[in-house]
């Protein structure tokens, strides 16, 4: 009885310290971007000061607000091509029986194993090429890397799972390859579109080396580049309060779309890993 | 006049040939079932009909005009799936009106059509539903409805019933009997592995065992005239016994086939005396499971009651005009015109 | 008339659309990856440099390595595979990867148990541990630093607090501690990823299985090594080798965190060092091509040794 009890407590413990280790950093990040001036250098674990300066500053001053709409247009930009993309290819994948359609999906899921510095320096070279350097589009254009093998993936695995009878019944109704995707099969995707359309944009939003090797102007930068080159004008001078500040904002999207997608996200992200 | 012709079909997946040179003719108006057990290729020839798998060889024609390269939804047919296939994310209505959309009809057209089928069904109140909100047997009559507003010259059905619990798979099967007497014109072909289906249902029967035709009839011609061992035991339940040895030899035959209800039962007297081993009892049937001395074990149908215990001592005698004399290649010896 | 097989009007209109429909996916990933990897790979071979690409020439595997006479008897070794910075970049990578893992490993796999059991609010805890893989890699570096900052930092407060540490500690900035910082972040950020993949495989393994155990009455450990453990191995494998695939090209935490030290410096950030800031253009994409290698002997060898079903052949 007593061991029980033991057990019990010593379990909620961890599930506290689980939950703790989780929040916190975040939390304190929160705690951070709400102090000013002097009360930022004083160690506090509650909130003393509800200031919103640091937050005036970001979204007033300077090109953040800009460089937000930035990452929105590319994220947003890329989970559409990218589904477009996918779900065309997914259908031939999943549907269609053709020589060398193993390969293929073997190839294109080790794209996804590429490291990105890997391509960076010929990726540049054809950026440059096409006249796309310091533009949005050479960000859209380079994500693909990394969306499309996933989402070709998953979407590959889903459609493969839907009975194979509805595909016949409208082929029977006269139904062509366009039509059947579009009027039959799109309707039955949108669960695991939902699912990858997140991933490639939390993936997008998140993506760091190529936003900083293709964009060379402030306003055309995406957010996480943004974040890391705040600086002040010495070591002892760098903006705390502001970095939180846009820490907080580029990231309360995100936590509230993966809280909300919670279901979702987790099927999706065993779905692309495990079922290989 | 053949609606439906099949001359030298065959169909190979790989190196796997699960058909072989299918001649038929089916008639127009005709209803025809395939039937046989799993895996003998009676779904694969209806999917070759539908035209959802290639054929490897032979030819198909509708109405005289070869088939062979026309796209599915070009020829004339219409398809009943097993799992009915209903889209999920359209109502009943839009599933019924898909393929005249495709087709390109007016949307009049559709309109009266699919009103007119709905009609015949009787599922006029369900055109707004959505499939998961249907029952298993108003979701087979959406699947026959969306099949009939094509107006098809040949209707498909795939193991339609064996999804439906017990007591509405026997009215469904009255209802598609009945559908088959309002559409004269439109020839049926009917797929199913349960023999009790197919003499109900069928104008005429097609018999396929391991890629074969092994026979093709009506409904009392497999069961009188069985042409093979295969259909004499496949059609007919219980199924009928087959007796080899002495018996047989004396018959001047490799196998005597004598089916349970054509053999009498009696306490007193008979040709082959044995001991009962297990009776079922049905109500309005009972079999009667007979050790036969010298014979072997014998099925017996007796009607009505029948609380004869296991241990007693009887007599059967066979009807010897309706017994069956089959060779050693399972080919049935015709009897001498009486 | 008799068609070969594959050749009907419906099998011929299939398969023409799923090259159609294949096409601008192949397209976009053969321009964005294997054009890219294969220019890579050119340039490790030339002389080129950021603003004369397309004037690059051949120079063999002088930026790989090369034996250079000084022209008095003696001479040195030179190119990527005689530099001991590169070295040492591969050895901080391989330290990060093996460490990084090892422990998302554990500590997943004792959150997903957690997980995996039935308790009130679990869906909440479940929501709170997807915090840190939401929150973006940059955002998760500029967030510890601050909590890492030598002077002002939450981290060295509790510390000190708890008597862990008996003065501020310059966490990012020394090199004997810039590698665990960078660490604490990795296993920090990527823990709650393999918890879920190691957690889906938990409940795979059927219910039924456990109940059979307890009615023979095994004790809780030997259940979790002699059952739990075997049967879901082959999740937590797949989910090893994805991550340590990952943890190998680190960039953004280490570019982040602790810029500039040979403490931390991995081959990602080797390699773009030398591309962008060190204008030695040729050379980079040679670390690059190196990087690629070792990531695609590891991925080939799985694949051949898991044997995946990729044509999803069903039983």
């Amino acid at each position: 009885m007593r061991f029980a009890t033991l057990r019990t407590l010593g379990f909620y413990a961890l599930v506290l310290v689980i939950v703790v280790q989780a929040v916190f950093p975040f939390y304190y990040a929160i705690l951070t971007s709400l102090e000013d001036g002097q009360a930022l250098f004083e160690v506090n674990y509650f909130p003393a000061t509800l200031n919103l300066a640091n937050y005036r500053a970001m979204l007033t001053e300077g090109v953040f607000g800009r460089q937000i709409l930035n990452s929105v247009f590319v994220a947003s930009v890329v989970v559409v091509i990218s589904l477009a993309l996918a779900v065309s290819a997914a259908f031939a994948l999943s549907r269609i029986r053709f020589r060398g359609r193993g390969l293929l999906l073997l190839t294109i899921l080790s794209v996804s194993m590429f490291p990105q510095i890997a391509v960076l320096s010929g990726l540049f070279e054809v950026i440059r090429a096409m006249g796309l350097f310091n533009s949005l589009w050479s960000l859209v254009f380079s994500y693909m890397i990394f969306t499309l093998p996933f989402t070709v993936w998953v979407l590959t695995t889903f459609m493969r799972n839907l009975p194979v009878e509805i595909e016949e019944a409208a082929i029977m109704d006269g139904a062509s390859p366009v039509t059947i995707i579009r009027r039959v099969f799109l309707p039955l995707m949108w669960p695991a579109m939902v699912t990858t359309g997140l991933l490639a944009f939390i993936h997008a939003w998140n993506e760091f080396l190529f936003a900083l090797t293709f964009l060379s102007t402030d306003s055309q930068r995406t957010v996480p580049v943004a974040i890391a080159l705040i600086s002040g004008r010495s070591e002892f001078e760098i903006p705390w309060g502001n970095i939180m500040a846009a820490s907080v904002i580029v990231t309360l999207p995100l936590v509230a779309l993966v809280l909300i997608f919670q279901r979702k996200i987790v099927s999706g992200l065993t779905a692309g890993a495990v079922k290989g | 006049m053949a609606t439906v012709e099949l001359h030298k079909v065959c169909k190979r997946f790989g190196s796997v040939e699960v058909l072989h040179d299918i001649d038929l003719a089916l008639d127009r108006g005709e209803f025809i079932v395939f039937v046989g057990p799993s895996g003998c290729g009676k779904s694969t020839l209806l999917r070759l009909i539908a035209g959802l798998e290639d054929i490897t060889s032979g030819e198909l024609r509708i109405d005289g005009q070869p088939m062979n390269d026309v796209l599915p939804a070009k020829r004339g047919i219409a398809m009943v799936f097993q799992s009915y296939a209903l889209y999920p994310h359209m109502s009943v209505y839009e599933n019924m009106s898909f393929g005249l959309e495709q087709a390109k009809l007016s949307k009049a057209e559709i309109d009266r059509r699919v009103r007119a089928a709905a009609t015949m069904l009787q599922i006029e109140e369900l055109l707004d539903r959505k499939p998961k909100q249907l029952s298993g047997g108003q979701r087979q009559r959406v699947a026959i409805g969306r099949a009939i507003t094509r107006d098809p010259r040949v209707f498909l059905f795939d193991e339609p019933l064996s999804n439906l619990d017990a007591a509405l798979r026997v009215d469904t099967r009255l209802e598609i009997a009945a559908l088959s007497k309002r559409l004269p014109d439109t020839t049926m072909i009917y797929v199913t592995h349960d023999q009790v289906e197919a003499m109900t249902l069928a104008d005429r029967i097609v018999v396929l065992n391991a890629g074969h035709v092994e026979q093709v009839g009506t409904p009392m011609e497999l069961y009188e005239r069985p042409a093979s061992l295969f259909v004499a035991g496949f059609i007919g339940s219980p199924r009928m016994n087959f007796l080899t040895g002495q018996l047989a030899a004396a018959e001047g035959a490799a196998t005597y086939g004598i089916r349970p209800e054509h053999i009498a039962l009696s306490e007193t007297a008979g040709d082959w005396p044995g001991q009962v081993t297990l009776t079922e009892k049905l109500g309005s049937d009972t079999f009667v499971h007979v050790a036969a001395d010298g014979i072997g074990a014998i099925n017996v149908r007796v009607e009505g009651r029948c609380d004869i215990a296991p241990g007693t001592r009887v007599f059967l005698t066979p009807d010897a005009a309706a017994a069956h004399r089959f060779d050693a290649a399972g080919r049935p010896i015709v009897r001498a015109a009486p | 008339m008799s068609a070969p097989e594959g050749t009907s009007r419906l099998s011929r209109q299939r398969i023409r659309s799923a090259w159609l429909f294949l096409a601008p996916m192949l397209i976009v990933l053969f321009i964005v990856a294997a054009w890219p990897l294969g220019r890579t790979i050119w340039f490790s071979f030339t002389d080129a440099s950021l603003d004369l690409m397309s004037e690059a020439e051949f120079i063999g595997f002088r930026n790989y390595l090369e034996w250079v006479d000084f022209g008095d008897g003696e001479g040195a070794w030179y190119g990527l595979l005689a530099d001991q910075r590169w070295w040492r970049s591969v050895w901080n990578t391989v330290v990060f990867a093996t460490v990084s893992v090892t422990f998302e490993t554990i500590f997943g796999l004792i959150i997903a148990l957690v997980l995996h059991q039935q308790f009130a609010g679990r869906g909440l805890v479940r929501a709170a541990v997807l915090i840190p893989w939401a929150i973006p890699t940059i955002v998760s570096a500029k967030m510890w630093a601050w909590m890492m900052h030598d002077q002002f930092g939450i981290l060295n407060d509790m510390f000190m607090a708890l008597g862990l540490i008996a003065e501020p500690v310059a966490w990012t900035a020394s090199p004997d501690t810039a590698m665990i910082a960078v660490l604490i972040v990795d296993i920090w950020k990527t823990t709650p990823f393999m918890a879920l993949l190691i957690l889906a495989g938990l409940q795979m393994v059927p219910e039924d299985i456990y109940e059979a155990a307890r009615l023979d009455g095994v004790p809780p450990w030997r259940v979790f090594r002699k059952l739990t453990l075997p049967l879901i191995m082959p999740a937590v494998l797949v989910a090893v080798v994805f991550r340590a695939l990952d943890a190998l090209r680190v960039f953004d935490i280490v570019y982040v965190l602790t810029p500039n030290t040979d403490a931390t410096r991995t081959m990602s950030v080797y390699a773009r060092e030398n591309l962008f800031d060190f204008d030695q253009f040729a050379y980079g994409s040679a670390a690059s091509t190196v990087l690629f290698l070792v990531i695609a002997l590891i991925t080939i060898t799985f694949i051949m040794a898991t044997r995946m079903d990729l044509e999803g052949k069903r039983q």
